[in-house]
């Protein structure tokens, strides 16, 4: 992590690095199993052993049947909340979508460095985010001209707006549309970036300060920075959470324009 | 000035950004918070409401910090 200048780089973490060799290579294009790749897969058994574990269907749910069940009733309750009884159609994608997120969050918040394994979060590049956002767009797109055909486009001119006025509000209202993908896949990326670089930044103060081995110095600025860091580190938690909470919420708000329409 | 130095201050000067969406986001807690403590049996059934205009408020601070980066890496 320290480079050559005995200081600690925040953006290294966000380095993709193939883990077994750079040689690859299909068509020119590298194939290289990467980090990234790596704590996917480790997003994906994680998701899948939660998942299984309270999948008993027992009739007194246990504590992991529990944990489970809060989870999907949370995000049913979402989904008919935003979309209503004809949002059940999407419930698999949306709660697919929010307990990869989460998990993927999560993960990325493990400090497993300490064993040798840094941890990588793959919310924090925008190819990853972007890929779920347009997903996101795909489906509202596909079901929006699937369920009404060219009516869609009526999405963009709101019920009772006078001719004149939705001459104005046409543009608008479809720019904001096209923007949709970008906010929601710039929001998750951006929120996960922030707040590695700031985690990074102040770890990056206390090992600065315990190379001072100043018996003044170090404490002043170590102890304060160290504080910080785990109320930081709490804030990120919740931050992981709610911005998977976000992602779907605004990915169900998105669908019930396409399914209800006005 | 050079372009270096100007981008490197302009990437600071992004982070005012931050700060007003700090503003905005705590406007839309506290505006939350103004109205469940009057009415506390409503606020569940707008909690949704409350993360979607937190999400716009916050995506906006986010922005700010984007063009910090952009502009800081390129310097």
């Amino acid at each position: 992590m320290a480079s050559a200048s005995g200081t600690v780089d925040p953006m290294h973490q966000f380095m993709v690095e193939p883990l077994f060799g750079h040689g690859w290579n299909i068509a020119g294009h590298s194939i290289a199993f990467t980090n990234s790749a790596l704590w996917m897969a480790f997003t994906l058994v994680a998701v899948w052993l939660f998942m299984l574990g309270g999948m008993k269907r027992e009739l007194v749910p246990g504590r992991w049947q529990m944990a489970v069940e809060s989870v999907t009733g949370a995000i049913s309750g979402l989904v008919d909340q935003s979309i209503g009884p004809k949002g059940r159609t999407f419930l698999p994608y949306i709660f697919t979508l929010f307990m990869f997120i989460l998990v993927a969050n999560l993960l990325g918040m493990l400090p497993t460095a300490l064993g040798g394994l840094h941890a990588f979060t793959l919310t924090s590049h925008l190819t990853v985010t972007g890929v779920l956002a347009l997903l996101s767009f795909a489906i509202v797109l596909v079901v929006g001209f699937y369920k009404h055909g060219f009516h869609f486009l009526s999405l963009f001119v709101p019920a009772g707006v006078p001719w004149y006025m939705a001459l104005f509000l046409f543009p608008i209202e479809l720019v904001s549309f096209l923007m949709r993908p970008f906010s929601l896949g710039l929001r998750l990326f951006v929120a996960m970036t922030a707040g590695h670089i700031l985690m990074k930044v102040l770890a990056g103060f206390v090992i600065s300060g315990i190379n001072l081995e100043s018996a003044l110095l170090s404490p002043i600025i170590v102890l304060p920075s160290f504080a910080l860091m785990i109320g930081i580190t709490l804030l990120e938690l919740l931050v992981c959470a709610i911005q998977a909470y976000v992602f779907a919420l605004l990915t169900s708000v998105y669908l019930n324009d396409a399914v209800n329409l006005h | 000035m050079d372009l270096q130095s100007a981008s490197v201050i302009g990437a600071g000067l992004a982070a005012i950004g931050a700060g007003m969406a700090a503003l905005g986001v705590g406007n839309v807690f506290g505006s939350f918070l103004n109205g469940a403590l009057r009415n506390p049996s409503a606020a569940d059934g707008q909690f949704t409401r409350l993360l979607i205009g937190f999400a716009a408020a916050e995506l906006l601070g986010l922005l700010s910090f984007l063009i910090a980066i952009l502009l800081y890496l390129k310097a």
